[in-house]
């Protein structure tokens, strides 16, 4: 919760951490799934290909076999998706699992 | 205090400044050189290949990389200098800003020369004048000595207030004009201005960010505080320049009893207690108008001159202080805000509009693209408005000296 | 020619070493006593051969005023070629002094005017020296010499102390030298007395 101002510094700064670009991790529509069976870095428990790594904007992907992705901060891009040479990550809608919407007749004639 | 002849130089405004910075102990030096402030860059790259400065002289392709280099060394904890003039100002514009937004005590020399076109290297202030928003403290130079005495002081103020220093002073007029100056020895000088402590400096042990996006509003970070939004910033950079006028002033008491010698802060006066007829100027014209007021005294008139040092912070309350007994005062504007008048003319006027008794105000555009200015001019055109005045005339146009239109 | 103010104006080419000189003649003047002294060169774009001009003005006060000298005590000539334009003595006070680099007698350059005139063979005297640039003879610290000499308002021992802060060690040994000869060579019209 926004408490207390400690700008005592004129100069504007900031410090490097998880979330100084604000909890991008709600902006996400679509999230992120890894399947290792899939994955080459999780195949050969090595720390090979790591394009989800390298590309990914906020830094949420770690560099280990296989990767994790911190969907805290995870914006929900899709370009670790894309960028997958062995097509390990999908994106599925951010509400998947939950009972879908009971669409009811209402008589309504049109 | 009399001056010790062996301490006295007989050196050029621009060696002047050269000199400032390596007493100063500058630690980084980036500039480009153009017509007039040349003499520093190359004075100081040559103390610096000497090792008579142990200083990183950084060699850029414009002004606008020069200030650039500056806000980075100045961000990593560095004491930096760099100089330039007109169109070379004008190219490090938008780097002005960022150096005074990022509230870094960089001291910059400006040799003032009029801005193209048409084309001319010769003396006006409209250089400086035209950057009065960015941030930047700017001080004016009567004369060599005062270049000097000026830029040891800049330092001090910059890294008080947080805020960087432009010290203006009049290309060739002064910049190219050998006059006697005193150069205190290096150990006078470190007492005077102690090593520079960085507020912004950035360490691999402690990463951040300088400058990052601040928003319309404050915005809080991951902790849950929150951070000053753009118009926070903005506001503690005028508190800060409020504050300089005080800070200017003090300094300059501080340094006056160290050396005996002052530059006046904010304003130096000149027979201003009983001045009826007040000449203001800045820079190199306030000395020549001191020349001015005697021949004016010499005829009976009350005249005294008001030599404004400090543009920005413009000193309000000293300037309405000092004229509180003037009938008349002519000011003298080596630049013009187009469109409108001298801008020295426009702020006097401003301030003097909540005063009780306001004097009659007559405004002179002097000395552009290095048109000479005489003494016996400057007082012909203050006894010009005092006719005026006595004739009661009402307001008068802003006259041009020597205009040959 | 007040004792209190003197103002002198420098014609030379560019190159000649005009600024130099004015500057080292206003230093001199200050070792002199003189309290305010300042030297500018012409404001504007030098280039070699172009006919420039430069100004000292010392005072036995504090100086507070920086704008251009109108009617100079001393006129000092680098290239008697100048001596044809109108320009060069152009406000020269009565009772002033023209010191000419020339080989030429003294009288031919009286014009009737009432000025003192002197003469010194600067040019030859840097051959004699060998301060030789460009095979051009650098005059301006013999001429100097000659203002000593002529006017007496600063001493050899000044100009040698001003040299030493501007020049090298070998290049101060060679320029006083200059100096110190065009001293004993100025030949003067009118010089002690004035014209009058």
């Amino acid at each position: 919760m926004v408490e207390t101002r400690h700008c005592e510094q004129q100069t504007a700064m900031s410090w490097p951490c998880a979330g100084e670009g604000g909890r991008t991790g709600d902006w996400r529509s679509m999230k992120p799934v890894l399947d290792p069976a899939k994955c080459i870095a999780a195949k050969k428990d090595s720390i090979v290909c790591m394009l989800c790594w390298v590309f990914c904007p906020d830094n949420v992907i770690t560099r280990t076999a296989p990767p994790e992705i911190d969907l805290e901060y995870c914006k929900g891009c899709g370009i670790c998706m894309e960028v997958c040479p062995s097509q390990a990550i999908t994106m599925v809608p951010e509400n998947e699992g939950q009972p879908a919407l009971n669409v009811e007749e209402t008589g309504c004639d049109v | 205090m009399t001056s010790n002849p062996s301490a006295v130089s007989v050196i050029t405004g621009n060696k002047a400044a050269a000199e400032a910075a390596r007493l100063a102990r500058v630690q980084v030096v980036a500039a480009y050189p153009i017509t007039p402030q040349s003499q520093v860059v190359e004075a100081l790259a040559s103390y610096v290949e000497t090792g008579l400065l142990n200083a990183e002289f950084i060699t850029v392709e414009s002004e606008h990389s020069a200030m650039g280099v500056c806000i980075g060394a100045s961000i990593g904890g560095s004491r930096v200098f760099t100089a330039s003039s007109a169109n070379g100002l004008a190219y490090m514009c938008e780097q002005l800003s960022w150096a005074a937004g990022s509230r870094l005590p960089i001291v910059m020399g400006c040799a003032n020369r009029a801005m193209s076109a048409p084309w001319n290297v010769l003396n006006d202030q409209q250089d400086a004048m035209s950057q009065r928003d960015q941030g930047w403290i700017q001080l004016y130079c009567r004369d060599n000595q005062e270049i000097f005495d000026t830029f040891l002081q800049a330092f001090r103020l910059a890294e008080e207030v947080h805020l960087p220093v432009m010290v203006c002073y009049d290309g060739f007029i002064l910049s190219h004009t050998v006059m006697p100056v005193e150069i205190p020895t290096q150990e006078e000088v470190d007492a005077f201005l102690p090593p520079f402590q960085s507020s912004t400096i950035v360490d691999l042990a402690d990463p951040r960010n300088i400058n990052p996006v601040t928003l319309a509003n404050p915005r809080g970070n991951v902790e849950g505080t929150l951070c000053h939004g753009y118009m926070e910033f903005r506001s503690m950079m005028q508190r800060a320049h409020v504050d300089a006028l005080t800070a200017i002033d003090r300094i300059d008491e501080e340094f006056a009893s160290q050396f005996g010698r002052r530059t006046g802060g904010t304003t130096r006066s000149y027979l201003l207690e009983d001045a009826e007829v007040v000449l203001m100027a800045a820079g190199s014209l306030a000395s020549e108008a001191t020349v001015a007021a005697d021949f004016l005294r010499e005829k009976g008139v009350a005249a005294g001159v008001l030599g404004l040092r400090s543009y920005r912070p413009f000193p309000v309350e000293k300037v309405v202080a000092q004229l509180k007994n003037a009938r008349l005062v002519t000011v003298f504007d080596k630049s013009l805000s187009y469109g409108y008048g001298g801008p020295i003319f426009i702020d006097t006027q401003a301030a003097l509009f909540a005063s009780e008794k306001r004097p009659q105000m007559h405004s002179y555009i002097a000395g552009l693209g290095g048109r000479d200015i005489k003494a016996r001019e400057l007082a012909d055109a203050a006894q010009s408005s005092l006719d005026w005045l006595n004739e009661d005339k009402g307001p008068k146009e802003a006259q041009w000296l020597n205009l040959q239109l | 020619m007040t004792d209190s103010m003197i103002e002198i104006r420098w014609h030379g080419r560019g190159g000649q070493g005009a600024v130099t000189s004015a500057n080292m003649l206003a230093d001199a003047a200050y070792r002199a006593g003189f309290k305010g002294v300042m030297s500018m060169p012409t404001f504007g774009a030098e280039r070699r051969g172009a006919p420039i001009t430069a100004s000292t003005r010392l005072s036995r006060e504090a100086l507070r005023f920086f704008s251009q000298v109108e009617f100079p005590d001393i006129v000092i000539v680098l290239d008697d070629s100048l001596m044809n334009s109108p320009a060069t003595v152009h406000g020269l006070v009565p009772d002033g002094f023209l010191l000419v680099n020339s080989a030429v007698d003294p009288a031919s350059l009286d014009t009737g005017v009432d000025y003192r005139i002197a003469v010194t063979d600067a040019n030859t005297i840097a051959k004699e020296v060998g301060l030789m640039i460009s095979g051009a003879p650098m005059v301006n610290t013999a001429m100097l010499g000659a203002i000593a000499k002529a006017t007496g308002i600063i001493g050899l021992d000044h100009i040698e102390t001003a040299m030493a802060g501007a020049f090298s060690k070998a290049a101060v040994s060679r320029n006083f030298e200059a100096a110190c000869k065009a001293y004993e060579q100025t030949v003067c019209l009118f010089c002690s007395e004035g014209k009058k």
